[in-house]
């Protein structure tokens, strides 16, 4: 069952979406994901919900049942509807799926406008079958905070709302026939970026510092929030130049800092990545892609800023590029990058996009014991320690200041023990000090891509990011043998297995939200290899289940 | 010079007073060295942790402010001492040297002014007076020269004070007193420069500065401004106290940071208490 709720900004989609996600969400599966532009007040903007009795985790364009707020906000949806949608509120004229219901009306007569969204809530459910008692408890939790008064006038308005969806599902002969599973309440239900919250939670991140940008903010709203929680220090930048540079400073007294940014803030941030590189500092980025170039689309999704992360900075110096599919990989990548970014020195840029960040579904709870905290300092250097020492695989002991030996960093070229120098021969084995470090990971820690199909495949879709579910369910509808399909959470450096998956497909096709086929590009120089076919989207939306669906039937 | 090393100053540059003036501070207020942190970022004043004995970090053109706060919030016990030029702090890093002072980490911030850029070879800094002629501002500076005092005493900051690198004993101890300051403390030093400032040259400060003496109250913050305002003389010694306002690192504590802070010790049973 797809919802879908349309309505100019600050109408209390954001309510509507809430309060259906924590009523359906104890029964059922669900998933939610919004697209919303650029302002404060006005506009159209929409949530998508789906209720489902089996897991569901992927966009779905197809609309079962429409709220509408404001029939100004169809126009923009009439390729999502077909003949079978119904749609409730505000519509210009009725028909047989079209009906007419004022909900402010309705919230007027039992006191306020306000409470319209708690009438539109009880009339989805109602109309839905939903259980009204249950409905009626999470209303009240959720309106707790506002006093007696509001949770009873928005009790309420829930009831007449659900008795209202009651009859019209009756008077048009609906019946949803889904049963609730018991499993769901053991579940985790969270969006994306509670996803990268959770992962530094976990990943033992203690420093946050960033400016705002939609649509990274969210993570670091999360993180602010924890704080007190999980003793954390938080602080709002007065730009990203310093965000960066305070996370450097963290890492070099012995925090674990974190910057969460956008296309556009990555791009002041590129300095200090290069002097990550050049100091060897430990550095966690989460860069969530919006639709550039410039201010761009800024409430939108892409995926047009893989290559931009991969040659940031100036000079030559390794780092890791984790791109999540999915919930679990945006916990487990941000977990794992913290960990990763102390052992090897380097700099670790977590890529989502806005739909990967503003998307809620269940989780199954990832197990504790799996996230071990590695620490990969030394508290007390001795006396003649030298933070650049040279070694034989690039790594240098990093430790902290405060200890017996001085801790020295500089981002002119340096000696081991971190003074400028200009010496040819200390040049040369410090730059390959420096680049040699990502062998090291190739050959320990490197992440594999994640293979979903059969041996042998005739077709090979690739894949990165948030484009992974919507590939999955598509390809479950499609229910091809013939097909494979290689998802990497790991950009760069790409795993060595990629190569022998290629190899092995007669066709390969690149599902990508940008308009160069940039992780193609990328295969092509790192492997040699070309993908012909290309799937992009850069409309500044995310791929839908049935487009990927399209696409592919007429390709196979 | 604490360390044999090739230094990369001008033969007569005001570095070689800064650098004891700032070594002989540290030594007297007994710091532990090994406990204390120099953050610089690039020009010629920047390079002064190179030579002499401590931990540091150079970094970027203009940032070592921002460094200075990461470090100084994730390990209060350190001392964190900034050490850069007026082109790197009030130009390049004008932005963090404005909003430094409104976080109020507690972090030393010393500047070496000398009214020009060296490193680069002579041009105009943010500093430079005007009708200063360089191979760039060819028909001389014609910006307003920036007033670093005026903007920190504007911005209440807790420690606002000018000194002279011609003079090392009084200079030593401004710092001293800088260090000691909770909270963001600014000590502009300013210096001649050699090679390419022929004009603000020793004996020009000379003629200029003087020493505030014991009627100056640094705690009233008009007549501070005031004497900040000053066009033909340039006051030396501490110029404004502010002791009301509470460090970044005291306000984090205050929102439940506790310290130390290294090392995730809060680890609840389940991952989904982690979420609520």
């Amino acid at each position: 069952m797809n919802i879908l709720i349309t309505g100019p900004a600050g109408s209390g989609i954001q309510t509507i979406e809430n309060l259906l996600c924590a009523i359906f969400k104890e029964e059922y599966y669900v998933f939610s994901t919004k697209e919303y532009m650029s302002r404060i007040r006005g506009g159209a903007n929409t949530t998508t919900i789906r209720v489902e009795a089996k897991r569901v985790n992927a966009f779905s364009s197809r609309i079962d049942l429409l709220l509408s707020l404001d029939h100004r906000g169809l126009n923009r949806l009439q390729e999502r509807i077909n003949e079978k949608t119904l749609i409730f509120g505000d519509v210009e004229t009725e028909s047989r799926s079209s009906f007419r219901i004022n909900f402010d009306q309705i919230a007027s007569e039992i006191g306020h406008k306000v409470f319209a969204n708690s009438v539109a809530t009880g009339f989805i459910v109602g109309f839905m079958g939903g259980g009204k008692e249950k409905a009626e408890q999470i209303i009240g939790e959720f309106f707790k905070e506002k006093g007696e008064e509001a949770v009873r006038k928005n009790r309420e308005s829930l009831s007449r709302g659900y008795y209202l969806g009651k009859e019209m599902a009756e008077k048009i002969n609906f019946k949803l026939e889904m049963s609730p599973d018991e499993r769901v309440r053991h579940e985790l239900f969270l969006n994306g970026a509670q996803a990268i919250g959770l992962g530094a939670l976990l990943g033992g991140c203690n420093f946050v510092s960033s400016y705002p940008m939609t649509p990274s903010t969210p993570v670091f709203t999360f993180l602010a929030e924890k704080g007190p929680k999980f003793n954390l220090i938080v602080e709002q930048a007065e730009d990203e130049i310093a965000a960066i540079n305070m996370v450097l400073g963290s890492w070099y007294a012995g925090g674990r800092g974190l910057v969460s940014t956008s296309g556009g803030g990555f791009a002041l941030m590129v300095e200090a990545l290069s002097l990550a590189g050049m100091i060897e500092s430990p550095l966690v980025i989460h860069l969530g892609q919006r639709p550039g170039p410039a201010t761009g689309l800024p409430t939108r999704s892409e995926q047009a800023d893989l290559l931009f992360s991969l040659f940031a900075g100036h000079g030559e110096f390794p780092r890791l590029i984790f791109a999540p599919g999915d919930l679990l990989e945006g916990i487990w990548l941000t977990f794992n990058a913290f960990n990763l970014a102390d052992k090897y020195q380097m700099p670790v840029i977590i890529l989502t996009d806005q739909y990967y960040i503003d998307t809620y579904y269940h989780l199954e709870p990832p197990e504790k014991e799996k996230f071990e905290l590695r620490y990969y300092f030394e508290e007390n250097p001795s006396p003649d320690y030298k933070r650049y020492q040279f070694t034989a695989d690039g790594l240098s002991p990093r430790a902290l200041p405060g200890g017996d030996g001085f801790v020295c960093l500089d981002s002119d070229e340096h000696d081991e023990e971190g003074h400028i120098t200009e010496d040819r021969i200390t040049r040369k084995l410090m730059v390959e000090k420096r680049n040699k470090k990502l062998e090291k990971f190739k050959i320990n820690d490197t992440i594999n891509p994640s293979f979903f199909g059969q041996k042998p495949y005739e077709i090979l879709l690739i894949s990165w990011g948030s484009t992974k579910n919507m590939v999955l369910e598509a390809l479950e509808a499609i229910q091809d043998k013939k097909i494979a399909y290689l998802h990497l959470p790991l950009v760069y450096p790409l795993p060595e297995t990629l190569k022998e998956y290629l190899n092995q497909a007669k066709k390969t096709i690149i599902i990508e939200n940008n308009y160069t086929a940039q992780l193609a590009r990328l295969i092509r120089m790192e492997t040699g290899l070309e993908i012909k076919e290309k799937i992009l989207k850069y409309d500044g939306h995310p791929f839908s289940v049935e487009e990927i669906e399209q696409e592919l039937r007429g390709r196979i | 010079m604490g360390k044999d090393k090739n230094v990369a100053w001008c033969p007569g540059c005001g570095n070689y007073s800064i650098l004891p003036a700032i070594d002989k501070a540290i030594d007297e207020l007994g710091l532990d060295r090994r406990k204390t942190v120099m953050v610089s970022g690039i020009g010629q004043a920047a390079k002064l942790p190179h030579y002499t004995e401590i931990n540091y970090f150079n970094g970027l053109h203009g940032r070592s402010i921002p460094v200075a706060t990461g470090i100084k919030a994730t390990n209060p016990e350190l001392v964190v001492i900034v050490v850069s030029g007026d082109g790197c702090l009030y130009g390049e890093g004008g932005n963090h040297f404005i909003h430094g002072i409104r976080r109020n980490s507690d972090i030393t911030v010393i500047v070496h002014n000398n009214m020009v850029y060296g490193l680069t070879k002579g041009q105009a800094s943010p500093t430079s007076q005007p009708g200063f002629k360089t191979p760039i501002q060819v028909c001389g500076v014609f910006e307003e020269p920036f007033n670093a005092i005026s903007v920190a005493i504007a911005l209440k900051a807790p420690f606002v004070a000018r000194a002279f690198s011609g003079d090392i004993e009084k200079t030593k101890e401004i710092i001293k007193a800088a260090i000691l300051a909770r909270g963001f403390s600014l000590v502009e030093i300013l210096q001649p420069c050699v090679s390419f400032n022929k004009v603000n040259t020793f004996a020009w400060f000379k003629e200029r500065i003087y020493y505030l003496d014991e009627n100056h109250h640094p705690e009233d913050i008009k007549k501070a401004f005031e004497i900040s305002l000053e066009r033909e003389k340039f006051a030396l010694g501490i110029i404004y106290r502010n002791k009301e306002r509470k460090t970044f690192e005291e306000n984090l504590s205050l929102c439940g940071v506790n310290y130390p802070l290294i090392k995730r010790t809060i680890l609840p049973e389940k991952i989904a208490d982690w979420l609520n």
